[in-house]
Order: structure tokens, then C-alpha cells, then sequence
């Protein structure tokens, strides 16, 4: 607009105060401090002139019926328009907005139940969706033929395919470290034989399917909590189930089915190329020639270890989906419980993982260690 | 004040190979209330994202109060958006917030106002758009679809800006709150000398309402006069929206009778 209105501007000349120009948020926030003081000098005494006001909003209303002690001044001089703006502001209801409470100790003990409730809830859903996949199974050796197979497919593609690139950079390097590391040790024993054992049976029975989990968790276990929760956001879910689509059989079965299959495989790749790291650094530190690593390795390491790896493999793929799915399907629908729930689902699913591989550890004891 | 708010000069906008918009001019001075009338998939909501700056068409110019669209530094770009107000299509309320939040939200970032005095504005505007105080706290995905439209135009009234564009304010308002939100904008218009943009295909509102139609059909603007004139053009467009929709508001009078 060409003929700018000059700025708020309020002028005492001894008992009247003169108010003029653009009395409007944007403007007052130039000098809102010096036009705030002014305005607490006033008295009840005081006459008001507001004939000069150019524009006037409800912000520069609010500042002026406050000022008055929210009652009309008994000497006051001002526009019929302005007047009617300022009457609405002063029927602005004097009812609060409803407030939340401070936090206090009670808010404290209520904080902590609700978080031991939240736990409990969060259990008995994962329960019921791990239920629900038991049941979606059984319904599909019924009827086979409604078998998400191309879901199933594209899904080993993305969270398989996709980071064999990255599982096999993070494997070699960690192979390297741990090869040259072990060997330090080994060599001032006079045991650089050993180094096989330990890689082999480090890698291949813990290494390869935690450092795999925690990989697949962060780059898919995310994005598949991210998935969903967007869908809850934008109703994408109650779509499908208004069109008497089952979720859990559309949307969370192939996703587990896809890590069940993708996981062990990534394992089997990523502790080969890990255990070639670990013969290259192995061969350069020790001289033991990767022929001899080769030959070797099956004599120490007998051949549970490896299934010991895929099994772990495929069930910790079981319980990245699921704890993804679970987290994504309680998305409430805003941005801020998408980011809480992504977050909680990367760290869950890691948690679990390193306490199912503990419950391996025990129950395999005997299995696949030469004592 | 004649000084044009809005000009856009020989904007044309191409999604891919689909060309939307090829030479609209528009000039919308200064104290008007404009309706820009277009059928579904014309492009209206994409003109009102590049008036806005969301978006850069492909050719053509846009001024706004005056001044090229993205001419001078960040502070006077940031300090031209807040000349105006918007109300998306779909609300656009920030989900992470409640109402009373979202409407607060641009009073606070301004830091001008007090706590206290933005509390009494944010409740100013929700009784401006008859809402409850009580509804400050419910999160967006809580409302109701038109209390969504209110509380998103609530935010847009916010810092009661020069400019508002209201993309389809009145879709899933029932008829009486569509009439209560004319009398809103009428008063807002009167005391505030706003100047509106306002998407609309609710012929009422569009009647009580505008001082001028622009017409955004054949990916121009066609027409840009007063509702009788416009009602006299000779477009099929024209004549399908208007008479048809009158046609029927008709039959329905007579089903009544
Ligand atoms: N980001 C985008 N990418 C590609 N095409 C788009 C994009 N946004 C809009 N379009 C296309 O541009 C055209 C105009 O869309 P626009 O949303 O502006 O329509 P509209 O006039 O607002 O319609 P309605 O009245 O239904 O809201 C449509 O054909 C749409 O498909
Ligand atoms: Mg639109």
C-alpha cells in the first residue's frame, strides 16, 4: 500500500494522553516497552484523546482497555469504529483458558503410575500383536493363495538388498579392528592360532547377527515405525480398515516376514565379509595365509555356530518388525508422538534384541563350543 | 487507498508437462474482497501458493503490497509474510499443538505481546469464530472437521493482517456458521480495511461477500468485475457455475413451496 501509516506513536501533554497512527500489533512491537510506560502513567484522571488513531486491532485495543483498568475513563475522545473494536475487546470472556497444572509431587506420582501403566499396555499390545500375526498365519496356511507375496518380496528388497552395501562396510572394518586387535594380544602368547577360533566363533555366533540388528533396526525398524505412523496420521489405516482390509495382515505380516527372511541372509553376508576382514588383518599382522584361515576355520569352529547365527538372525528380524509395527500403530495423530514413537522404536527394538541374544546365550551354552 | 495489495502479471505454472496456468493477470487493490472462482483442478489453490511465496511460478511477475514478491533481505521478506494472513485448504493446524497453542503461536513469535495479553487475544479469536474457551485445549485431531476450518481461520486472524487468503473457508461449515463467518469477515473487512482473497465454490457466501469475482478458467483469469456483470458474461464456465448452481437453488425453493 503506497501512503504508509505511521507507526504508534502516544504523546502525554499534561493530564490528556494523545494516542495516533497505526495501532497495530506490527507496529507497536517497534517501541512496545516506551508505549507500555507511558500508558502506566496514566491515572483515573487522565483524559484519553484516540482521535488521531489511523488503525486499530485488538492487540492495540487490549493494551488500551487494560491501561484504562478495563472500565471506560471518564474523558475520552475517540472514532465510532475504534470504539466498537475496543467494546470487543472488552467482552473477551474473563474465564481462563483451561490451564495445565503445575507439576507438583502429585503430578510426580501420577507421572510415574502412568508410566508403569503405559508399560504394562505397551506389553499387552505387543502380546495381542504377536497373537494376531499366530492367528494371520494360521489364516494363510488355510487360504495360501492370499499370501502378500509381492509385498513380501519388495520388503526383502528394502531392508535386504539395500543394505548389503553398508552391512558389508560396517562388517569388513569391524573384522579389521578385532582381527588386529586379537592378534596383539595373541602374538606376545606365542597363540596367533587362536586368532580363528576367536573370530570365527565371535563373528559368526555373536558379532554378525547383533551388529546386523542393530544396523536393520536403525535404518528399517525406523523407517517401518515412520511408515505406519504416517498412515495413522493422514487415516490411511482406518481407510483400509473401512474397506475390511485386515492391517495386520496387509501391513505387519509382510513387513515380519520380510525381516524374518532378510535378516539371516544379511548375517550370513555380513560375518563373511566380516571374517574376510578379519583374514586380511590376520594374514598382514600374523602371516597366516587365508588359504590356511580357510582350512582352518571349519576344524575350530564347528558348524552350530553358524545356525546358531541365522537362528538368531531370523529372531531378532522377528522382533524388530514386531516392535516396529507396535510403536507404528500407536502413533497418536501428531508429529510430535511420530517423532517419540520412531525414536522409542530404534531404542526398543535395539534393547530387546540384546536381551533375546542374552537368553541365547544361556540356552545355547552347551552347544557349538569346544569345551 | 487505491494501491494495489495484489498484481500478478503473465504468471504461468507447469506441473511436469501439465501447463496450469499460462498468463494470469490479476490486480486486487487495496480494500477489496475478491472471489476467485475456478473449477476443481484449475489452479486456484496454486495461485494462492505462489501469492504467498510457497511456491515460484514459472514465468511471469508477482507483487505484493507493492514490491516484487522475493525482492530484499530475509528480515523484510519475513517481515511482508506477516503483512498477511492464510488459511489452507486443509486447516494446516501444527498437529504437535492444541488450538489455543496454534493460534498463540504467531503472537509469540512476533514477541510483542505478554503471556497474559496474548491468552486474552487467542481468546478474542476463538469467540471470534464461536468457539468455546474450553476448545483451547483440544488437540487438532480431536475437532471436528469444521471446527478444524474455524480454528485454522482463528490462527489466520491472528496477527489481523492487511492481506487474508481464505482457501474455501466455508467447505464443512453448516449454513449457519457459513453466515456467521460472512458477518465475521464483513466486520473484520470494515474495521480493519482488509484486504481478502477468498477461494470459494458457495455461491452465498461468494454473493454477501464479494466486491469483485475473478474467474480462472482456460488457465487465465477470464473475468475480473462485480457479480452482476459477471453474471451476464458469456462463458461456459460462467454459465455452468452460476446458473447451474442458481438453477438449482431454485428447484429446491420450489420442491419447498
Ligand atoms: N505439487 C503438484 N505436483 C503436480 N501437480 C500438481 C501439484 N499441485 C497441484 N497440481 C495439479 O495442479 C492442478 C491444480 O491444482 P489446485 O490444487 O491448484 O486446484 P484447485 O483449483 O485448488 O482445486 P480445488 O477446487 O479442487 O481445490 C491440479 O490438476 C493438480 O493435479
Ligand atoms: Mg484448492
Amino acid at each position: 500500500m503506497a501512503p504508509r501509516i505511521a507507526a504508534a506513536s502516544i504523546r502525554a501533554a499534561g493530564a490528556r494522553l494523545e494516542l495516533a497512527g497505526d495501532w497495530s500489533l506490527n507496529s507497536l512491537g517497534q517501541d512496545i516497552g516506551g508505549i507500555r510506560r507511558t500508558l502506566a502513567q496514566a491515572s483515573a484522571s487522565t483524559e484519553w484523546d484516540l482521535g488521531a488513531i489511523v488503525r486499530l486491532d485488538s492487540f492495540g485495543a487490549i493494551l488500551i482497555w487494560r491501561a484504562w483498568g478495563e472500565r471506560w475513563p471518564a474523558k475520552v475522545s475517540l472514532q465510532q469504529q475504534h470504539r466498537r473494536i475496543i467494546e470487543r475487546a472488552a467482552t473477551i470472556p474473563a474465564d481462563a483458558l483451561p490451564r495445565t497444572a503445575p507439576f507438583g509431587p502429585r503430578a510426580a506420582v501420577v507421572a510415574l503410575g502412568d508410566a508403569l501403566l503405559g508399560f504394562v499396555d505397551h506389553a499387552l499390545h505387543f502380546i495381542a500383536l504377536l497373537g494376531q500375526l499366530f492367528l494371520d498365519c494360521i489364516h494363510l496356511l488355510r487360504n495360501p493363495r492370499q499370501f502378500p507375496l509381492a509385498e513380501v518380496s519388495a520388503g526383502v528388497y528394502k531392508v535386504g538388498v539395500k543394505a548389503m552395501p553398508v552391512a558389508a562396510m560396517v562388517g569388513f572394518l569391524i573384522g579389521v579392528v578385532l582381527s588386529y586387535l586379537s592378534s596383539l594380544q595373541l602374538k606376545t602368547f606365542g597363540a596367533d592360532i587362536f586368532i580363528i577360533n576367536i573370530l570365527g566363533l565371535g563373528i559368526i555366533r555373536e558379532l554378525g547377527p547383533v551388529l546386523v540388528s542393530v544396523l536393520v533396526a536403525g535404518r528399517s525398524g525406523s523407517a517401518m515405525t515412520a511408515q505406519l505412523g504416517v498412515m495413522r496420521v493422514t487415516e490411511e489405516i482406518d481407510a483400509l480398515a473401512a474397506m475390511g482390509v485386515s492391517r495386520s495382515q496387509r501391513l505387519v505380516l509382510p513387513k515380519v516376514f520380510a525381516l524374518m527372511l532378510a535378516m539371516p541372509l544379511l548375517v550370513l553376508w555380513t560375518s563373511a565379509v566380516a571374517l574376510l576382514g578379519g583374514a586380511v588383518s590376520a594374514w598382514v599382522e600374523l602371516g597366516l595365509a587365508p588359504s590356511f584361515f580357510l582350512e582352518t576355520l571349519p576344524r575350530v569352529v564347528p558348524i552350530a555356530n553358524l545356525y546358531i547365527g541365522l537362528l538368531k538372525g531370523a529372531v531378532f528380524g522377528l522382533l524388530i518388525a514386531l516392535v516396529a509395527c507396535h510403536f507404528g500403530l500407536r502413533v497418536q495423530p501428531n508429529t510430535e508422538s511420530l517423532s517419540a514413537s520412531t525414536t522409542a522404536s530404534v531404542v526398543s527394538a535395539i534393547t530387546i534384541v540384546i536381551l533375546a541374544d542374552a537368553a541365547f546365550a544361556i540356552a545355547t551354552r552347551t552347544v557349538g563350543v569346544v569345551a | 487507498m487505491s494501491a494495489s495489495v495484489i498484481e500478478l502479471q503473465g504468471v504461468r505454472t507447469r506441473f511436469r508437462d501439465q501447463l496450469i496456468h499460462d498468463g494470469v493477470d490479476l490486480v486486487v487493490p487495496a480494500g477489496e474482497i475478491v472471489a476467485l472462482v475456478g473449477g476443481s483442478g484449475s489452479g486456484k489453490t496454486t495461485l494462492m501458493r505462489h501469492i504467498i511465496g510457497l511456491t515460484r511460478p514459472e514465468a511471469g511477475s508477482i507483487r505484493l503490497f507493492g514490491e516484487a514478491l522475493h525482492a530484499g533481505q530475509l528480515a523484510e521478506r519475513m517481515a511482508r509474510r506477516r503483512r498477511f494472513g492464510v488459511l489452507f485448504q486443509h486447516g494446516a493446524l501444527f498437529s504437535a499443538f492444541n488450538v489455543g497453542e496454534n493460534i498463540a503461536f504467531p503472537l509469540r513469535e512476533q514477541g510483542v505481546a505478554s503471556e497474559e495479553e496474548i491468552a486474552a487475544l487467542v481468546r478474542l479469536k476463538l469467540s471470534m469464530v464461536e468457539m468455546e474457551p474450553t476448545h483451547a485445549a483440544l488437540m487438532p485431531a480431536e475437532l471436528s472437521g469444521g471446527m478444524v476450518k474455524r480454528a485454522a481461520l482463528a490462527r489466520a486472524l491472528a496477527l489481523e493482517p492487511e492481506l487474508l487468503l481464505l482457501d474455501e473457508p466455508t467447505a464443512g461449515l453448516d449454513p449457519d456458521r457459513s453466515a456467521a463467518f460472512i458477518e465475521l469477515i464483513r466486520t473484520l473487512h470494515r474495521q480493519l480495511h482488509l484486504t481478502v482473497i477468498l477461494i470459494t465454490h458457495d455461491l452465498d457466501t461468494l454473493a454477501a461477500l464479494a466486491s469483485r469475482v475473478a474467474i480462472l478458467a482456460d488457465k487465465r483469469i477470464v473475468s475480473h468485475d462485480t457479480l452482476e456483470r459477471t453474471l451476464a458474461l458469456d462463458h461456459p464456465f460462467v454459465q455452468r457455475f452460476f446458473h447451474g448452481q442458481r438453477r438449482r437453488a431454485v428447484m429446491s425453493a420450489d420442491g419447498e413451496g
